[in-house]
């Protein structure tokens, strides 16, 4: 089967699902930074490879799918099961990848200096914090 | 006193910017994830590097590339563990014919185990 879209499972996804892989997301996020500051970048690295998306989408899935299926009257749970192995078997060879990219950072981060790094930390990093400050959230330093 | 004040600021900016982009990030690729079709080519989303890329972007901007560098070498160890993870998720939702959502939350006690066991052997 070849690679194709389908916008309308887009339809399927509530607001609450979404909201909910957004704050697993940022929180995975924040305690991989939390650990790096607190028990150093060899540890922290570790929490930079945590399945955050997938256990979140595989049940989903399922649930998309039996209820897509419901209307087939066709085994409901079953398919819904088979399509999240399927997603995990795609989880199985994104890891390849994953592996790949980190590798790659690892070798060449040292070699070639980041250019917007500087950029970034001016204009992101330091503009979310005036922010931060004029909503009242953090103090002036 | 104003120097704890500082870093306690730092810190809270830091937490909340990573729950912004990390959140975002992660939110992106899981909706990739659903767009796509079949569930095995959409799957490769779900390992996407989103929680590294948000991390390293905000990393190398605060405390350098070596810093960075150091995190990316042990996230070859959190790559291997994902994908035990992920093929054991297959196994056991092939061949055992058990229910997702126990099977995907408790095989990351697997992903856990993996990941620290190749951090004691190789990286500790």
């Amino acid at each position: 089967m070849k690679p194709a879209t389908q916008p309308s499972a887009l339809l399927q996804t509530t607001w609450h699902e979404y909201f909910s892989r957004f704050l697993i997301g940022g929180v995975v996020t924040a305690v991989a930074g939390v650990i790096a500051h607190k028990y150093g970048p060899v540890l922290g690295g570790l929490f930079l490879a945590f399945p955050s998306i997938f256990p979140a989408s595989a049940t989903l899935i399922e649930k998309h799918e039996e209820r897509r299926e419901k209307r087939n009257k066709v085994s409901a749970q079953m398919q819904g099961r088979r399509a999240v192995e399927m997603d995990a078997f795609g989880a199985a060879m994104g890891a390849l990848g994953l592996l790949t990219f980190a590798f790659l950072v690892w070798r060449l981060l040292p070699v070639f200096p980041v250019a917007g790094a500087h950029w970034f930390h001016g204009r992101v990093v330091l503009g979310f914090d005036s922010c931060l400050v004029s909503l009242g959230i953090l103090k002036e330093r | 006193m104003l120097g704890m004040h500082h870093a306690l600021n730092s810190m809270l900016t830091d937490i909340l910017l990573r729950v912004i982009v990390g959140g975002a990030l992660v939110s992106i690729f899981a909706v990739l994830g659903d767009f796509l079709k079949p569930k095995s080519f959409a799957g490769l989303f779900g390992a996407a590097p989103s929680v590294a890329l948000a991390t390293l972007g905000l990393t190398i901007s605060r405390q350098g590339s070596a810093f960075a560098a150091i995190e990316a070498r042990s996230m070859i160890a959190g790559s291997i563990a994902f994908l035990i993870y992920a093929l054991l998720v297959v196994l056991l939702l092939a061949y055992r014919k058990l229910p997702v959502l126990p099977v995907t939350l408790i095989s990351l006690s697997v992903w856990v185990g993996a990941a620290f066991g190749l951090w004691v052997l190789c990286l500790r």
